[in-house]
């Protein structure tokens, strides 16, 4: 290969990866359900209402909340979340 | 390379060397002498002579100087000398009649495999760089820039394609080490490396004089305190403001004086981007992807200029930052735009701290309390406004801090018909349009008009926000 016809790579070199989602389940009856907080303004009356909602139906639903919606969630939420639920719902920015 | 022997470096655009011709001469009837040209087969005339215009053999002897004369045993070299020597000549060669016509001595010419157009190239041939980052090989007919566009690699406006001579050529105009890590850029927390780095300011059109500058700029977008994750992701405007103080910014013909914030200066324009590339191309933050920003602003280009150090009667910015006068420094903040300051008339400072803390009280919306960070930058003409009526750049941050309490009532949610405002229940109450830490103050433009700027921020500069970073600049 001669110099001219190649350019080093500028970025992270990030292979991409493809991680098949999980299947959905078909049903939340005896599953945990998560809802996250990520704490942008009114998401926590979103995912209260969506909480109510879930519980109203017999569903178990934990709550958690990131401290900022400015940076991403401390490793020991992401922990709790993967320990502790099935199924979580998180609101994505506004 | 020989087993036993001599071999001789020449070329034809060396006097010394076409002095010593007749001594290779001499030398070539002995039996055992190779001679390689640097530059032309075809000298010296009449010997055999090998082909050294590819510069291989050269570079493989490191070779600084012509003629050098290398004597080789056991496939392994013993002895050399450059130049003409005399002495030199014959206790290499083991005899004592070379050159008797010639003087004693004749200091040779340097060797092309030496020269920065060459030598960046055989470099590369040989394998012999620090670069690590996979090669991207392109089509025969594929055009570079097109490349770079194609795969993502681009703000928008076309790079300079990153060839590994360029990045090489970058790489020179730092001591760090290619390796060295700077961090992890958000927002894929891909590691961040000084070749990194030099890849994207390529890219941008940088200088490799310019490498400490950004090197240092990039250090302080990954602070912590910087919050680089919140700036990319959010809906709002911002991306990184970059501002260069101390002597490197004349070092490097950046701009502080007449459109410090326009065109038209390469420095200024190309730091600013290769930060921005680097955080694009290294960490993934692009838009539609998790730069969400609903309107962004042009400066995400490029926002860079340095402080009028020379012009200003103030203490340099980096003063107030922590550091001593005359550091050469980066200092980043998260803005957006630039709402001008106009005031032809005040006269006083206490008149033109009221214009600027009024302004002040505009940014984002009138009603929004407390409002964001804002950096303030302040032209000539103001500065000698403040100097004539005795105040310093601190009494002058202080006097606009005071002027920022601003009645309740005044932006209380309804007042004016608007629907943004403070809650009811700070009726009486007097409210900050800024915090206590919300206010930088930088000096720069041009000698004419009585113009200067406001740099909004993100938000108020919390610590779970963002603050301004600055780094002193390693050179």
């Amino acid at each position: 290969m001669s110099i001219a016809d190649a350019l080093l790579d500028p970025t992270g070199e990030r292979e991409a990866v493809e991680k098949p989602r999980l299947a959905r389940p078909t049903s939340l009856d005896g599953l945990t359900v998560g809802v996250l907080d990520i704490s942008k303004v009114r998401g926590d009356v979103f995912v209260e209402h969506l909480a109510t909602l879930l519980e109203g139906r017999g569903i178990t639903v934990k709550r958690y909340r990131k401290p900022t919606v400015a940076r991403t969630a401390p490793k020991e939420i992401e922990k709790a979340i993967v320990e502790e639920v099935d199924v979580v719902v998180e609101g994505l920015a506004d | 390379m020989q087993e036993n022997g001599l071999i001789a470096i020449v070329k034809r655009d060396c006097p010394t060397c076409v002095m010593v011709a007749p001594v290779l001469q001499q030398l070539e009837s002995d039996g055992g002498l190779t001679v390689y040209s640097q530059d032309d087969p075809g000298f010296p005339e009449g010997m055999d002579v090998a082909d050294d215009t590819a510069l291989d053999i050269s570079y493989r002897l490191e070779v600084e100087i012509v003629p050098t004369l290398v004597r080789f045993q056991d496939g392994a070299e013993v002895e050399r000398t450059y130049g003409w020597d005399r002495v030199a000549w014959e206790s290499l060669t083991g005899r004592d009649d070379l050159g008797a016509d010639l003087p004693a001595f004749k200091p040779g010419c340097g060797a092309l495999n030496q020269e920065q157009d060459y030598l960046a190239e055989l470099k590369i041939r040989h394998g012999d760089t620090p670069m690590v980052s996979r090669l991207v090989s392109l089509g025969a007919k594929e055009d570079a820039i097109e490349a770079c566009f194609e795969r993502g690699w681009s703000d928008g406006l076309p790079v300079v394609p990153p060839t590994q001579e360029r990045v090489l050529a970058m790489l020179e105009g730092t001591t760090r080490a290619a390796d060295e890590v700077l961090g992890l850029m958000p927002s894929n927390l891909d590691i961040c490396t000084v070749e990194k780095v030099a890849i994207n300011a390529v890219m941008a059109g940088c200088r490799p004089d310019y490498m400490p500058v950004v090197l240092a700029a990039i250090e302080a977008v990954l602070d912590e305190d910087y919050c680089l994750h919140g700036t990319l992701a959010t809906t709002r405007f911002v991306g990184p403001v970059v501002i260069v103080n101390g002597p490197i910014a004349k070092q490097i013909d950046m701009n502080g004086k007449g459109n410090a914030l326009g065109q038209g200066n390469r420095a200024n324009a190309t730091i600013g981007r290769a930060v921005n590339l680097a955080v694009r191309n290294i960490g993934g933050g692009k838009p539609q992807g998790v730069d969400r920003a609903t309107l962004g602003n042009p400066g995400k280009l490029s926002y860079c200029f340095c402080e009028d150090e020379e012009g200003s009667a103030w203490e340099p910015m980096t003063v107030d930052r922590g550091l001593k006068a005359g550091a050469n420094a980066v200092t980043v903040f998260a803005g957006y735009g630039l709402q001008g300051v106009i005031d032809d008339k005040a006269r006083s400072p206490e008149e033109l701290a009221q214009t600027f803390a009024t302004s002040l009280h505009a940014v984002d919306n009138i009603h929004k309390i407390p409002g964001p960070d804002c950096l303030l930058v302040v032209c000539p003409e103001h500065e000698i406004t403040l100097m004539q009526g005795g105040w310093d750049k601190a009494r002058f941050h202080s006097e606009i801090m005071a002027r920022m309490q601003l009645p309740a009532e005044d932006v209380m949610r309804g007042a004016h018909g608007m629907a943004e405002g403070v809650k009811p229940e700070l009726a009486g109450q007097t409210v900050p349009k800024l915090l206590p830490t919300g206010l930088l103050i930088v000096r720069a433009g041009g000698g004419a008009g009585k113009f200067s700027g406001i740099i909004p921020g993100w938000t108020p500069g919390t610590p779970e926000s963002s603050r301004p970073v600055t780094k002193e600049i390693k050179t």
